[in-house]
């Protein structure tokens, strides 16, 4: 049973069709690649998933379930979280309160006003696990804002695995990533536990054939091409439209 | 070796506990009641301008939403309290303010609707215009309200039956601080909390804080009836303890004057409306004693010279000198582990 | 009913003649200045010191007004404003509301704070009945005047050339630059006309609205109002928002006494709730 589905997904912008009747399934526990040239629309996709943008017309389905109505908070609530392409943090927060903070909403917490953070041992627990499993205790009392690029990036990971989500759409992780930190970048990626199916928008072809089971590819909102990487890769008309790019099998 | 989950739990625990800095600063205001026994009516003043800004400080400095218009609670209030008094509807004063500040709590629930759409703009003007449009009202029912001559014949009855109000402001005094320090107490324990600690998410991401399973709008709705609630406790304080309310409790001078408050005292650390009401009452002291009449041309002036010299520079300069008092107090209370370090050497 | 109507539409022109600066300032630089009424009084004090005191006449002292609040706002916008065009909408509520306490108190100081008459001639006093309606001359020079500032105005933005540059610095200032249109100038003589148009308002006004030191603070929310209804990216939208406004306020003060401020304020709430960027604005707000 797919985890996600979109059926004739649409969105206009005036005259402009950034979305394209688009229909999709994201099967559970895949590694799911969504690639595409500059400007295909597949950020729009992301926004149109998660509730930033409502759709013009067209269904999402997540787990069976109907959520085309539902604000963003409320499709976290039902499993889905996101990265972003640019980072989107709480520069003020440190890591710890960052991450303190989704774990507390997650359990229910988030709206206690009377009791202190972090009272109940379970939530400095996970805190504690997920500071330590994406690398960041050594900066977990630091200012966000002062923190080098690529700990930003694990931290923006990291944020949205803390809502323990079962769909993680992740919004081209590497970029920016400078090249010494994209290493530990693409190996947090890779230990994504295996019970969290995962949508990855990406430009890095190492990155996308080295994760993906299963690629689609977006062109001008609408979906191109679909399947298993190496018929992707092996496809005439996906190099064409990447304007003779080589993509490596 | 500490495990990251002892070091996480260590923290989180230290974070709320109340530094010694703290307990000293309210120990010195609760002593201020036998300090400075002549000044009881400025100090009462100063109580209730901080409880005031308290408010605004909840909702500016925690949650990131701009209001010219917490005079609108202060007011309501006020009028509330004034007259529940004078028709005898409800005459237990701790009662009554409890009264007020819920009904002030309403009118921000009311129209925290109001404040969720738009861009800061819309919210200076939304909440400007609300607080206009109370004034306006209390004007047109001056029948009512006493119009400009201002509420009269409010009589507050003993607290509790047992402390009479009286003329050299004593009990007034210790009424409003024990007042204030409740709700600081409240709003301490709110910003410490897990929705406090949310609030400041939204103000710095609110689409992140969305996407992270925040409800943004339910949690500013909550934060700003409750903002609107302890302005309302303000504004009845006010009014309980000096027997009168007119309609300057809904002018933009006062919604004015609370942003200077603020910024002369900083704001998302919860000291400072308290810090900035005790600094802003002594100059208006200063001040109005050089020249009387024209108090709100150097109000005026004071703001244009903050914004002109940069309201960050301002901010930063009061975020160092409060450091530096920090800095001070933790040397202090240091000195002692040092002198035993030493004397165990010998 | 008609001579309210009238009344309302005469009064709604005014409000545009002094709300629009306010609404340009704020579509072009983005800028909330909370002291637009500060201008507007003293446009109205100025005609007052020129026609009550030194006798010039009513004709002369309008146009007179309106240059020299212009100027004032040149210099301001230059020396003070000029500065603040950067900040966070906070400061500049706070540096605007801080020029508004200051002029306010100046102006008790200098003129006392009782309500100031402005002398108008013989001719405007009185009303024509034209099919049984009473129409004020004074309101009839009002809206004639208002009227013709619109029309003008409309064709300086679309048809000269200061226009075009308007408009192109409104949209994007940084583009405009790097075209060779001098932004600084725009503003400044934007603000200064905007201000000039506001002073003007102030001393047609003076008879109708009242004239003392309160009321740039009187009439803050006023301006507030045709600025949120009307948006700010066109002249037609604050235009129609105004006279909207001044029928709907001088309607209700006259069928429904004891509400009829409060009209006024229960639409901007309204339209606030339904349409944050204004009932007339075109495209994104900013």
């Amino acid at each position: 049973m797919p985890i996600l589905e979109t059926i004739g997904l649409e969105k206009r912008f005036g005259g402009i069709i950034a979305t394209n009747g688009v229909s999709m399934s994201v099967e559970k526990g895949a590694r799911h690649a969504l690639i595409g040239p500059n400007g295909a629309g597949k950020t729009t996709l992301i926004n149109l998933l998660t509730g930033v943008l409502r759709p013009t017309a067209g269904t999402i389905i997540l787990e069976g379930r109907d959520i085309t109505a539902l604000p963003p908070h409320q499709r976290v609530r039902r499993g889905m979280a996101r990265t972003f392409q640019i980072n989107q943090l709480f520069v003020d927060l440190t890591p710890l309160e960052t991450i303190g903070l989704a774990v507390s909403e997650r359990l229910g917490l988030g709206s206690d006003w009377w009791r202190l953070v972090g009272t109940k041992d379970e939530v400095t627990r996970e805190i504690a696990e997920t500071i330590e499993r994406f690398r960041l205790t050594d900066v977990m009392h630091t200012r966000t804002a002062t923190l080098p690029y690529g700990k930003q990036r694990l931290l923006e990971i990291a944020l949205a695995l803390a809502c323990r989500p079962q769909l993680l759409l992740l919004d081209e992780p590497a970029a920016g990533v400078p090249e010494a930190e994209r290493q530990e970048l693409l190996a947090t990626i890779t230990a994504l536990p295996a019970d969290v199916t995962v949508l990855l928008i990406e430009h890095d072809m190492d990155l996308v054939f080295s994760f993906a089971d299963r690629i689609s590819v977006l062109v001008n909102g609408g979906l191109f091409v679909e399947g298993k990487p190496e018929e992707v890769a092996r496809d005439a008309r996906v190099k064409a439209v990447y304007l003779g790019e080589e993509l490596d099998a | 070796m500490p495990s990251a989950a002892d070091d996480v739990s260590a923290f989180l625990a230290r974070r709320g506990r109340w530094s010694p800095l703290e307990i000293a600063f309210w120990v010195f205001v609760f002593a201020t009641i036998w300090l400075f026994p002549g000044k009881y009516l400025i100090m009462k003043d100063t109580a209730v301008l901080a409880l005031f800004a308290l408010s605004l400080d909840l909702i500016l400095g925690y949650a990131g939403i701009i209001s010219l218009g917490q005079a609108a609670f202060f007011g309501l209030a006020g009028y509330f309290a004034g007259l529940i008094a004078k028709y005898g509807i409800i005459n237990e004063p701790v009662f009554a303010l409890i009264c007020s500040g819920l009904v002030a709590a309403g009118l921000g629930f009311i129209t925290s609707f109001l404040v969720l759409r738009g861009s800061d703009l819309t919210r200076i003007m939304v909440t400007l215009g609300v607080s206009l449009i109370l004034g306006e009202i209390a004007n047109r029912y001056s029948n009512v309200t006493g119009g400009a001559d201002g509420l009269q014949g409010v009589d507050i009855a003993p607290i509790f039956g047992l402390f009479r109000f009286d003329l050299y402001g004593h009990t007034g005094y210790v009424y409003s601080l024990i007042v204030l320090f409740l709700c600081f107490l409240l709003a301490r324990r709110v910003v410490y909390s897990p929705f406090g600690l949310s609030l400041r998410s939204i103000k710095g991401n609110p689409l992140r804080a969305g996407a992270i399973g925040i409800p943004v709008n339910r949690r500013l709705i909550a934060i700003y009836t409750l903002s609107g609630g302890l302005a309302g406790v303000a504004g009845g304080l006010l009014t309980q303890t000096t027997a009168f309310c007119s309609l300057d409790v809904f002018s933009l001078d006062r919604s004015a004057d609370l942003l200077l408050v603020l910024i002369i005292g900083g704001t998302g650390y919860l000291y400072g409306g308290l810090i900035g009401a005790v600094i802003y009452k002594f100059l208006q002291d200063w001040i109005a004693s050089l020249t009387p009449q024209y108090w709100q041309f150097w109000i005026g002036f004071v703001l244009v010279v903050i914004v002109l010299v940069g309201r960050e520079r301002v901010e930063g300069w009061t975020a160092a000198a409060r450091a530096w008092i920090v800095s001070l107090g933790a040397r202090r209370f240091a000195r002692p582990a040092r002198l035993r370090a030493s004397s165990e050497r010998r | 009913m008609l001579t309210i109507l009238f009344d309302g539409v005469a009064y709604g022109m005014l409000l545009f003649v002094l709300a629009c600066g306010l609404s340009v300032t704020l579509g072009l630089m983005n800028f909330i200045n909370l002291a637009h009424g500060a201008f507007a009084m003293a446009g109205g004090y100025c005609t007052v010191v020129l026609v009550n005191w030194a006798h010039l006449p009513f004709a002369l002292g309008l146009p007179l007004a309106f240059v020299v609040i212009a100027v004032l706002g040149a210099l301001l916008e230059r020396t003070l404003y000029a500065h603040v065009y950067r900040r966070s909408h906070l400061d500049q509520v706070l540096f605007t509301i801080g020029l508004v306490f200051m002029s306010v108190a100046a102006v008790d100081y200098t003129m006392g704070s009782s309500q100031q008459f402005v002398l108008i001639p013989q001719a405007l006093q009185g009303q024509f009945i034209v099919f049984g309606i009473g129409m004020s001359k004074y309101r009839l020079l009002i809206i004639l005047i208002c009227g013709l500032l619109t029309i003008g105005l409309q064709l300086i933005i679309s048809k000269t050339r200061f226009g075009s540059r308007l408009r192109a610095a409104v949209d994007d200032g940084r583009v405009a630059r790097g075209l060779g249109i001098n932004v600084g100038a725009v503003f400044t003589l934007t603000f200064a006309f905007g201000s000039g148009l506001a002073g003007l308002g102030g001393a047609l006004g003076a008879e109708i609205l009242g004239l003392d030191p309160t009321f740039p603070l009187k009439y803050m929310i006023y301006f507030l109002i045709v600025v949120t209804v009307g948006g700010t990216s066109s002249i037609t939208g604050p235009l129609l928002a105004s006279i909207l406004l001044g029928i709907a306020d001088v309607a209700g003060k006259y069928y429904v006494p004891k509400l009829g401020a409060f009209v006024i304020y229960t639409i901007m709430i309204v339209v606030l709730i339904w349409r944050p960027q204004g009932l007339f604005a075109r495209g994104a707000a900013r």
